[in-house]
């Protein structure tokens, strides 16, 4: 028959030798094989100690962004929540008050903004549509949580510390994939 | 009228002495179970269990305490006290081997001077064997006891294992027996480290490798574990079990382990001899009990030994199939134990009396 390939082997079925009736050689060998993997390195990571490190187009967790200033960037305009194939982002506009303007960049900001977690399918859609460059997908993962309630994440969950007053708490949330762009 | 004249501190010492043994047995089976699983990672390169405590030194506690907190169960159809009583047996057959096994030479306290073991019988290795045939029971009795099919075939299973290569381990060592002349455990021990003597191993290769391959089979240890093949043979005669009665079997399992651990050290590893050096002038020089912990330690190091080799075998060799057991038990160990108790009746025989031809 012609072979397709040359990797096919065909079944040995010769009558075993003697010395392979004794079996014990075969076992030491077997063993010796353990043996030796009882000595390698393993590839194991210790997950919550060591982490791997994420992809370079990994999309996690949401953040809202902040300028230079600390204020923040998002207007409520709603682009995100159109974008979002899961519908996941909610979000209630109000306007900004004089004496405000340390606070939110833009004239109307988003006095509530919430993503339900369990509904959003971390495609990345809600950052592209932004035109405030005021959402960003992260490099963390949403945690475990008890109840489906802990997964509607708010303003408070999402916004990134203020710049100013917490530089290294927002450098760490920058992460390296805002820092590419 | 006979008086029975009880000397209040040799009972003394003696409950101390069981009660020691015990709780170390008990000790190094639930470490047994760390040890496992730790080898079965390393081998397969993982790391085992590492969250409870540092290495997962904690895992055992945390297991035992799982195994009390879950919900006992007896079955409504099983006979109550039977199921009750079969991981009782077990556990207990288990421990009882201890008794007979010299873990040291002796020690001296407030002027005594302590045999470091529970009973010298001179029937040790009779004795031993007799407990063995035991742990049977415990086995049956629980696949008995459970009311359900698939239990009484594992348990009928496990029995014919025990009992078939229970020859086989019983011809290995009488061939060994010739040899020392003595069934005492502790003259056994004495010839091997006496200085001069050769450990037995050296004398009866064969036969350890027999009692190896038996005591591996008496243990129902892979490759041998048919009685409780828990993915393909529906788990074998403990399957109603569950809480501590189950964990009760289980454990028994690595007290056997350890047990024939040592039994191997002390029939052909020299028991408590240390090795490389002369014990006996080890005495003069360092004092009787610091050279009883000394030997303590080379015998526990020892059974440490095999109960890797039984951890690795476990995560290297692939479960037989019946036939293939039976086949190995009958037609293969029991005549070589026979071949081998031959060469060594010659041997002996030559020995004492010179060539006769
Ligand atoms: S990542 Fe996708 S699914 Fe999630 S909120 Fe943004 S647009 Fe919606
Ligand atoms: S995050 Fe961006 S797209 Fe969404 S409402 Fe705010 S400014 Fe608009």
């Amino acid at each position: 028959m012609q072979m397709l390939t040359n990797r096919s082997k065909a079944v040995d079925r010769h009558p075993m030798t003697v010395w392979e009736k004794m079996y014990l050689p075969a076992i030491a060998k077997g063993m010796s094989i353990t043996l030796s993997h009882f000595f390698k390195k393993k590839p194991t990571i210790n997950f919550p100690e060591e982490t791997r490190p994420f992809s370079p187009v990994f999309r996690g967790l949401h953040i809202l962004n902040r300028d230079e200033e600390g204020r923040e960037n998002c207007t409520a305009c709603g682009l995100c929540a159109v974008a979002c194939p899961a519908e996941a982002i909610t979000m209630e506009a109000a306007e900004r008050k004089e004496g405000e303007e340390h606070l939110y960049r833009e004239e109307k900001y988003a006095a509530k903004y919430e993503i339900n977690m369990l509904r959003c399918i971390f495609c990345g859609l809600c950052e592209e549509a932004c035109p405030k460059d005021a959402i960003y997908l992260s490099e963390t993962f949403a945690p475990s949580n008890y109840k489906r309630e802990g997964f509607i994440y708010g303003k408070n969950d999402l916004l990134i510390p203020d710049p100013k007053k917490e530089p290294e708490l927002y450098q760490k949330a920058v992460g390296e994939r805002a820092r590419k762009k | 009228m006979i008086q029975l004249a009880i000397d209040l501190a040799f009972v003394l010492e003696k409950a101390i002495l069981i009660g020691g043994i015990i709780s170390v047995s008990l000790l190094v089976a639930m470490y047994s179970t760390w040890a496992e699983r730790k080898v079965a990672g390393f081998m397969q390169d993982r790391l085992g269990p590492n969250r409870a405590g540092p290495f997962g030194l904690f895992q055992p506690l945390a297991d035992g305490l799982k195994l009390f907190m879950k919900e006992e169960i007896i079955p409504n159809a099983s006979n109550k006290f039977l199921f009750i009583l079969g991981p009782g047996l077990a556990m207990m057959t288990a421990m009882m081997t201890s008794a007979v096994i010299p873990w040291g030479k002796q020690i001296e306290i407030f002027g005594r001077t302590v045999d470091l073991q529970i009973a010298d019988i001179n029937i040790g290795i009779l004795y031993i064997f007799a407990v063995l045939s035991m742990g049977v029971y415990g086995i049956m009795i629980g696949g008995w006891a459970s009311n359900n099919k698939f239990s009484l075939l594992a348990a009928l299973r496990g029995a014919s294992q025990m009992i078939s290569y229970e020859l086989a381990m019983g011809l290995s060592i009488i061939a060994l027996l010739m040899l020392t002349g003595s069934l005492s455990l502790k003259t056994i021990v004495e010839l091997q480290s006496a200085s001069g003597g050769w450990w037995n191993i050296a004398y009866q290769p064969l036969g350890f490798l027999i009692f190896i391959v038996c005591a591996f089979a008496e243990c129902n240890r892979t490759p041998f574990d048919l009685p409780e093949a828990e993915n393909e043979l529906n788990f074998g005669y403990h399957q109603e079990y569950s809480s501590m009665k189950l964990g009760f079997y289980l454990f028994a399992e690595y007290i056997n382990m350890f047990m024939s651990s040592v039994l191997m050290a002390t029939l052909y590893f020299g028991g408590y001899d240390i090795p490389f050096v002369n014990d006996a002038s080890l005495i003069e020089s360092m004092g009787m009990n610091l050279v009883a912990v000394l030997q303590g330690l080379s015998l526990f190091l020892k059974a440490a030994f095999f109960i890797f080799v039984f951890m690795w075998v476990r995560w290297t060799i692939p479960r037989f199939r019946y036939d293939q057991l039976m086949h190995l038990g009958w037609k293969v160990m029991i005549p070589l134990a026979l071949f081998n108790m031959l060469i060594t009746a010659i041997v002996v025989l030559i020995r004492e009396n010179g060539w006769p031809f």
